[in-house]
Parts: structure tokens; sequence; C-alpha cells
């Protein structure tokens, strides 16, 4: 073993005993009456098992049936609300609900936090500090449109945003009217447009795959280019950020690597559950490979076999998504994922497992509208 | 194995995704295909004037000359094709092997590409009713009368979205070349060997590569054709047709529910039109939209189904190299199933007759694909579902319905064969809107004449008339 791996080795240790230590404290939590969710404490009662005894460490939460995200739906939205939160602003956040109930999340600060730790893996030089963002992605009940602005405000900024309903883009797409679903693409891009026009010196972005390839080539009918934008940091994501998706956009819309074009762009993964997984720099050395990692131990990603969901696969091996949340807000001890993905090892930044190539779960990949804004 | 790329204007691009299509039955690898993401498709189609410029150039005798050479090089030519070279033999058994389709129908297929090209003076001649195609070429000119007459292209290049199960398509893009339009197609996923095979023969007979784009992939490819080329055609099923009904820039090709009316001066003769009949139903393993779906007549309608049913009912699925195989393969996981199970209650419905249940299962299911053997069926009346039903295989209802009601009743109709000699009909089945190419008398509905335009006139969707005034010195100069 070389000094290398064997540090990382004793990195892996550490996390691993890192991660335990944090999975009891949030049981604890979760599941004592003085501080657990209406949900949980309810939820304690069917378990057949004591969390608070029976939960040690990380593994011990595969007692836990798999969380459901349909419980998300409908309220009352306090059920989700640990007593040891009581009396703090609460947001609340949604997905789905293009038709029906959508399901919803209560965040206290979780966002603030997630985003603050994700700021750290920015790097300065591509998004500095004190610069301001525009937010190109999704409005209304969503927790990327405050966590954007809030990590815009914590580097010192002024975020900028648009409007963007992600329901009615969903709509467009299920009715079949492209024509309508351009029009409305093209109505968020002008806003941008006019956002980035308006001489605020804007130096960040946040925006989807779709949108930021909407984007370049608005500009590029206009005879610009993205670099004339002034804009140097990109955090992006989603599925479609596709290892070719992203070589095509840093070829042929930044103009090369960052070192040449000046244009940093990192891809994220994640949703409102779990917050969001950052990800191994993105190079042409390594085939624009995406590797995300989840921000242990407030959050886990593992690849687990798709029969048998308790069971990691090997690396290099294709698996399912599953994601843990372990914050004082919200305890979610395993939910499947509508993704799958390979799993990846540890490495010196990121000493726990990561996923790469994440797409859409093969087996309902056909029911599951992508890529919507 | 032979790896296909994606072409930007004729430069051959390796994505980091790429797809394998295998042979249908083995599971296979036949060829790598490198897969396009919807923004390179985009942002290419920024430059398609470009295209149009380069064919400008040529002179369209000139141009025609080589598409000709193209036609012979396309069915005779070893060609280059990605990472290696491809024989017109090597092109049969790739077609047939990603397709389910039997050698001798891609045989026929490549005929008939092969003879639009040839003959792609006649065919123009025939898409423009006759047009001089300089008049085209040079945007304006004066007719034998002495009037000026201008044609105003409305794109640079079409773009098409092709399909993967019914090569003969391809005759209807082919001409485009001749117009000095370039060409942006996206392969079908199973059949990419045409689209590119017609471009590597293009190129052997010199027209530049820059003036076509191949784009394989998936669904975003297809959209981002759609919406970024000012003319486009797509083929698919009826969602797709209602998808873009009205959209002046997309010409959809769908289902044809193509059809032979027998008219009661001749339906007592049905006989003497039984192999027409088991032709329009049967031929290319019932996969065209020029391939009949429905037989309608007023009288002995279970007489003519009990026939075409002993016909067509015994034929069985045969190994995709026998010469005698009729039937193509569905391919695609669990298809076959579905339809047989969407027939299955359609079949039910009061009124329907199975008439090929007595001649064994229809469904054949294989490992990796199925088939369906050929089913006719009889409806006592048109208000049955299964009257105005097209599927992928051989497939066909004998519709009971009197004459008088039969041009109201049949609903959209690519191709109409009406056999019979009545002039009242002939001349109401000649101003009726809902049938596209009409057939008066015994032509089978697969029997295109090739000096005919078909569906959707390329010529008329992408050049529109319009008013072009030249002050008379200047045309004196001309």
């Amino acid at each position: 073993m070389t000094m290398v791996s064997a540090d990382l080795a004793g990195a892996v240790a550490t996390a691993k005993q890192k991660l335990d230590q944090h999975a009891y404290e949030m049981v604890q939590w979760h599941f004592h009456p003085s501080t657990g969710s209406p949900f949980w404490l309810e939820k304690a009662k069917s378990l057949g098992f004591d969390p608070l005894t029976a939960i040690k460490g990380y593994d011990d939460l595969k007692k836990f049936p798999t969380f459901e995200d349909e419980w998300l739906r409908g309220g009352p939205i306090e059920r989700w609300r640990p007593k040891g939160l009581d009396g703090k602003p609460t947001f609340v956040f949604e997905t789905g609900g293009t038709t029906g109930i959508p399901k919803s999340r209560m965040v206290v600060e979780d966002h603030r936090i997630d985003y603050e730790l994700f700021s750290e893996t920015l790097p300065d030089k591509y998004f500095p500090k004190g610069a301001n963002w525009l937010m190109l992605g999704p409005s209304g009940p969503r927790r990327l449109r405050l966590a954007v602005e809030h990590l815009c405000q914590f580097r010192g900024g002024i975020c900028f945003c648009i409007d963007l309903d992600p329901r009615w883009v969903i709509k467009l797409i299920k009715k079949g009217w492209m024509e309508h679903l351009e029009a409305y693409k093209k109505h968020c891009i002008d806003q941008a447009l006019t956002v980035l026009s308006a001489n605020h010196n804007i130096k960040c972005l946040f925006a989807t795959p779709k949108l930021l390839e909407g984007l370049c080539t608005a500009l590029e009918e206009r005879g610009q280019t993205f670099a004339d934008t002034g804009i140097t940091g990109v955090f992006s994501g989603g599925t479609e950020f596709t290892p070719q998706w992203t070589r095509f956009c840093i070829e042929e819309f930044f103009g090369g690597p960052p070192e040449v074009s000046g244009i940093y762009m990192t891809p994220t993964y994640g949703n409102t559950l779990m917050g969001l997984a950052c990800s191994k720099p993105v190079t042409a050395a390594e085939g624009y490979k995406i590797s995300y990692f989840a921000p242990q131990p407030r959050a886990v990603v593992e690849v687990v076999d798709f029969d048998d969901t308790d069971r990691l696969v090997g690396y290099g091996e294709t698996g399912r998504v599953k994601l843990t949340t372990l914050t004082q807000e919200f305890f979610v001890p395993g939910f499947l994922e509508r993704d799958e993905g390979e799993r990846e090892q540890p490495y010196e930044a990121y000493p726990w497992d990561g996923v790469s190539g994440v797409r859409p779960f093969h087996r309902l990949a056909s029911s599951t509208t992508v890529g919507v804004y | 194995m032979l790896r296909i790329p994606v072409v930007r204007w004729g430069k051959p691009y390796e994505s980091l995704e790429t797809q394998k299509v295998v042979h249908f039955l083995t599971g296979e690898p036949i060829a790598e295909v490198d897969q396009a993401n919807g923004g390179i498709v985009s942002r290419d189609l920024r430059k398609a004037g470009e295209a149009r410029r380069i064919l400008r150039e040529f002179a369209v005798e000139d141009l025609i000359g080589r598409i000709k050479q193209a036609g012979k090089l396309f069915s005779s030519a070893t060609l280059p094709l990605g990472s290696g070279m491809q024989s017109p033999e090597d092109f049969v058994h790739q077609q047939s092997a990603t397709t389910g389709l039997p050698e001798q129908m891609c045989r026929n297929n490549m005929t008939k590409n092969s003879f639009v090209m040839e003959n792609i003076d006649t065919i123009l001649d025939a898409l423009t009713r006759g047009l001089d195609l300089n008049i085209l070429a040079k945007g304006y000119g004066q007719e034998s009368r002495g009037v000026i007459v201008s044609y105003q292209c409305q794109a640079p290049v079409l773009g098409a979205v092709l399909p993967s199960n019914s090569p003969g398509v391809h005759t209807l893009w082919i001409p485009v070349i001749a117009l000095q339009l370039g060409l942006v197609l996206k392969p079908g996923s199973q059949e990419p060997w045409t689209a590119y095979r017609v471009a590597s023969a293009f190129q052997q007979a010199g027209i530049p590569a820059e003036v076509f784009s191949l784009y394989p992939g998936g669904h975003d490819v297809g959209g981002a054709i759609l919406s970024s080329c000012q003319r486009a055609m797509i083929f698919g099923g009826e969602k797709t047709i209602q998808q873009y009904a009205g959209n002046p820039r997309v010409q959809v090709h769908g289902p044809g529910y193509s059809k032979i009316l027998l008219g009661d001066d001749v339906v007592d003769d049905w006989e003497q039109y039984l192999d027409l009949m088991v032709e329009s139903i049967y031929i290319n393993g019932g996969r065209s939209c020029i391939n009949a779906s429905s037989v309608w007549a007023s009288r002995h309608t279970e007489e003519i189904a009990a026939a075409l049913a002993e016909r067509l009912g015994p034929i069985e699925a045969k190994d995709p190299t026998d010469p005698q195989a009729g039937l193509a393969a569905f391919t695609v996981e669990g298809m076959g199933k579905a339809v047989y199970e969407m027939l299955q209650t359609d079949l039910k419905e009061e009124g329907v007759t199975d008439c090929t249940a007595k001649y064994g299962p229809r469904l054949v299911e294989h490992e990796r694909c199925s088939y369906l053997r050929p089913m006719i069926a009889h409806a006592a009346s048109p208000s049955c579902a299964i009257a105005t039903k097209e599927f992928m295989f051989p497939f066909g209802t004998v519709v009971k319905c009197p004459q008088e009601k039969m041009i109201d009743s049949i609903g959209y109709t690519l191709v109409g064969t009406a056999i019979t000699a009545d002039p009242q009909w002939i001349s109401a089945l000649s101003d009726a809107t809902n049938i596209d190419r009409l057939n008066i008398g015994p032509i089978a509905t697969n029997r295109l004449n090739w000096l005919q335009p078909h569906e959707g006139n390329l010529t008329e969707f992408l050049f529109r008339s319009r008013a072009y005034q030249v002050a008379e010195a200047k045309l004196a100069l001309a």
C-alpha cells in the first residue's frame, strides 16, 4: 500500500467513524420525544424496534423501511418539524405538483448550510468573492431558487433571478406543445439576456444545461459569445449533465477548458430531499467523466443493487442511487432515487463513496420527464 | 467493429456517447454509432446557409448528372462508411440484421432508392409538374407563355427525422440535393444504413461533403432538427401527426390508412381483384404507409375476407435470409405482443370476425424479437373500431359499407384505390379531400407511379410561388 492510499484509507476510516457518530446523534434527535418530529415519533410506534437503542451507527439505518417520498405529499407540514426546532422561521420547498398535491419538505437552515459547504468547493478565481450572480433556473416554491441566492449572498454578491415556472414547462411537454415550449424557453432566455445587458457586473451563473445551452445559442445568434457576458463561473446540475454535453459546452460555447477560456463550470447533483452533491473537477483528460460526492455526514449517496437495495454494488458497477439525509431538520434513512449510475471510489477531497454517470433509472426512465428547464 | 461517426457538415465527429446497433436475433453488435446531442444540431444549423450556397454554385444539370451517378454507386459500389467500407451486400445484411426486415425486402428498398436517384430528372419533372429547374435555381424565370414566375426557397436545408422500420421512405428526401438544399438527417436508431450510404454515394459522385449533416442520437436531436430547420420532415405515429398538425415548417409522414374501395359495379367480380388485394396488404411486410389496411365493399365482404384469410393466413415467419421471407420482425421488446393484445380488444367488438384465427397462432415470439403473422378481419359496419386501424404487419379489415357512404366513412386515406367505372362515383372520389393519392381502376395501393408527386409534394413544401416583377429593360439584358 502506498503512502497516498494509506492516507486515503485512514481518511476513509475517519469519515466512516464520523458518519457513524453523526447517524447515532441524528437518530437520538429525531426519535427523542423532546426533539423529534411528530411524523417520526408516530412512525417509531410501528417500526418494531426502538431507534433510540437499536441504532448505534450508520449501517443500523438499514433497519428502517425504505423512505417513501409519497409520505411528503399533503399536510400538515408541521408534522415534519422536529420539536427541537419549534419557533424557528420555517420554509417549505416543493417538488412535483404539475398535477395534484406536490411533495413538500420543511426547511429551517439546511439549504443555507448545504450551500455554504458547497461554497468552499468553488474556486475563487472563477467565482470571485463579492461578484454578482444570475440564477437562471426555476423560481416559485423551489429550494434551488433561495439556495443559489444564499450562496451568492454568502460569497458577498447580489443575485439576479428570472421567473420560470417548471410546472408549466412539464405541462407543455406532456401536451406536446413544443412551439409553446420553445417560446417559453425564449421568454426565460430573454429575461437572462436583459439582466446580463444591464451592467450589473455579473460574473457567476447558475443554469440548467438546457438553459445554459439556450443562453449560449441566443448570444451567438446576436454575434456574441458566452465569454462576452463576463461570466467566469458556472454552476449547473441535472441528469442531462452528461460527459458529452459537458465537452460540447466547454469546447464549443466556452472556447476551451478554464485555463484557455477563463470559464469554469462545475456540475452538481441533488434534490430537495438531500441537498447537493459536489463533483470532482471535470477534465478532458478523464473523458469529461462526472463523479458526484455527497456532503457527508449530512447526506450520503450509495449505489445499490437494483433488486437488493441494501447491498452496495462493487466499485465501477452500476446500481440505483440511494440517498440518506441526516440533518437536524430532516431524517431520510435511505431513499431510492429515480436515477442510476456507477459506484465511485473515495478520493482525497471526499474520502467516501461517490457516483458517476448519473442518468434516469432505466426501469422508470420512460415515465420520467427530465430536463424540464 | 464498424464505427459510424456523427457528421457535421461533412466532418466526422466522434462523440463521448455511442450506441451499439445489434443483430435483432443474436444481439451481436453490428456497429457502434456515435450519438449527437441536441445542442450540436442547433449550433451547426446556424451555418445551414453555407450548404445552399455551395450547392447553388453547381448548375442544376451538373447536380442531376452527379445524382444519377450516385444512384448507380448506391446500388453497386463498395462505399466508405464510417471506419470501414460497405458493399451493396454488406448493406443488405446490415440493414436486415438490425431492423428485422427480410434481406429480400432490403434489396427491394435499395433498388427503389437507387431508382429515384437514377431517374432524378423525371422524378423532379413530376414533383414540379414540368417546371424548368433553372427557374427554381435562379429564383425566377420566364415560362413559355411569356410570363415571369418566381419560386422562393423557404429553407437552406431540409431536416429529416428518419424511421428505423421502413427503409423505403428515403425516396421522399433524396431529391432535395438536386433542388440545391442541404440535408440534415437524424437516421433511425436501428437503421443508420440508408442515410449514411446515400450521403456516401452522393459524395463519391462529387457532391461536396459540406452539404450533409448526419446526427444519430436521442429524442433531443430530433427535437433540435424540427425546431432549428425552417423545413423538416418527420416519420411517426398518430401522436406525432397530431403534434405537428398545422405546423407549416414540419411535414409529418405517418400511418397511411391506405384502402381499396370496390364499387357496386364491379364487386360481384371481386375474385378478379384478389391478387391485387393480397399484394396491397402483404407486400413489404405490410410496413408501408402505402400498404392497404382495409378493403371496402357493399356486398360479398364475408367471402372477400375469407379468401384473403385463406391466401395470407398460412404465411409463416421465415429466416430473414430466406428469399421467400415476407414478414418483418418486431425488434423492440414486447412490441409484437402489445400490438397483438391491442388487436384482441378490437376483435372482440360486436360485428367483427377474426378470419385468420383458424390458420394458427398469429403471435410468434422469439428470445429477442417477435413476429405477427398476417391477420384479416371482417367488420360488419364502418362503425367498428377495427375498420380504420393500421398496424405494422400484414393486416387488413374487409368492411361492409354501402357505396354511397364510403367516402364519408373511410377517413384519411393516403392511397385510395377505387375499382369502379361508375362516372358519378369517380367524380365524387376525385373531389374528396380525404384521399391523397387516388388510383381509379385495378392498381395495387403499393404500385406508385413515380411520375406522380407523393404525399406532401416536396417542392410545394420547400418553395413558395410568389410575385416577381422585372423591369423590361433588365429582362432584355438577361
